[in-house]
């Protein structure tokens, strides 16, 4: 009965932990790219009927972290991402710098509509947690 | 051949690739960049200029051309558009010499070379446009990724609207479309990228 007490106290400590962590050490990123990569053979897909899907409909990007969105098309055929038609084998990297919502007409998507939400960078505790849970959540789903 | 004449070739191959790319893209465009850079695409043939004959991207080497696709009759984007483009090249003083705004219809139904040349007129007298044969300015929007469609009138009259991409493509003096620009971004951002896009080779 010791010992699982003795447990307990230390997952709630470690737990404990981890949440101030979350919430008063400011993010960090190793680079304000969001990436989105085009895949090789993705446009043979389309035409094989498959719905191949790379952007999201919408993109959560923070200021001062990730604020750039990277789109790179390793395909064999141009691609068309909103307003911008990227070549075989070229990126387009564009910056963000004024927090809003930016709506993009976007035939790759159902609803004909690509939407970035560029959040100011998480300043408060709770922001921080959100963030970071956001991030972690889009990692794992990537 | 030998192993040492192709690693010659592959040098002299990728040494060409570089020199078509010039300058690498700055980092720091408030615009979005493209990486690398390749040549815009030319105007095709049946596009006409206000100011000349034929409208082709090449009249403009040495300059830095901004690209806008619109149409005279837009209530909003365009001109909030071509105003911002005024006042950018206001805020550029002298290097404004070396900058072309090129506004390319996407409704040639209405925009005859008169109209377009007499609406571009109130914002700036050195913009060019251009309007011309449906299908080429139909190519040459596929060329960028440009979409434009005719929206009907809600009320069923004969007047009607264009649905149309709003960026605006940034060429550098080489010919090669290097980024592009959301619209929404102000006049100093347009004279910072212009001034970026002037310095490169």
């Amino acid at each position: 009965m010791r010992t699982l007490r003795i447990v307990a106290v230390a997952l709630a400590a470690v737990a404990s932990a981890g949440l101030a962590w979350a919430a008063f050490v400011p993010p960090r990123v190793e680079s304000h790219d969001e990436l989105f990569e085009i895949p090789k053979g993705t446009y043979a897909r389309r035409m094989a009927g498959d719905k191949v899907e790379i952007l999201p409909s919408r993109i959560d990007l923070a200021l001062g972290l990730n604020d750039h969105l990277l789109l790179r098309n390793l395909d064999d055929v141009p691609q068309q991402f909103g307003p911008v038609l990227v070549m075989p084998g070229q990126s387009f990297r564009l910056p963000f710098e004024v927090a809003s919502t930016y709506s993009f007409d976007c035939t790759a998507h159902a609803s004909g509509q690509m939407t970035i939400v560029v959040a100011e960078a998480p300043a408060t505790p709770w922001d921080r947690i959100r963030w970071r849970w956001n991030r972690m959540r889009t990692k794992i789903h990537a | 051949m030998s192993a040492s004449r192709w690693l010659l070739a592959a040098a002299l191959a990728g040494a060409c690739t570089l020199a078509a790319a010039g300058d690498p893209t700055p980092i720091g465009l408030k615009a979005g960049a493209f990486d690398p850079p390749q040549a815009a695409a030319e105007f095709p043939d049946g596009v006409r200029a206000t100011d000349a004959g034929a409208a082709r991207l090449a009249r403009w080497r040495g300059k830095v051309v901004l690209l806008v696709f619109g149409f005279t009759h837009c209530p909003a984007v365009c001109p909030t558009t071509l105003a911002t483009l005024a006042e950018a090249r206001r805020l550029l003083g002298a290097d404004a010499a070396a900058l072309q705004v090129v506004y390319v219809t996407v409704d040639p139904e209405r925009d005859d070379l008169a109209h377009v040349r007499a609406y571009l007129a109130g914002f700036d007298r050195s913009f060019v446009g251009a309007t011309g044969e449906p299908q080429a300015l139909a190519l040459l929007r596929k060329r960028y990724g440009v979409t434009a469609q005719k929206v009907p009138a809600a009320d069923g009259g004969a007047d009607y609207a264009m649905s149309h991409s709003t960026s605006i493509y940034l060429i550098d003096r080489a010919g090669r479309l290097r980024a592009l620009m959301p619209f929404g971004h102000s006049a100093a951002d347009f004279a910072h990228d212009v001034r970026q896009l002037q310095a490169l080779r």
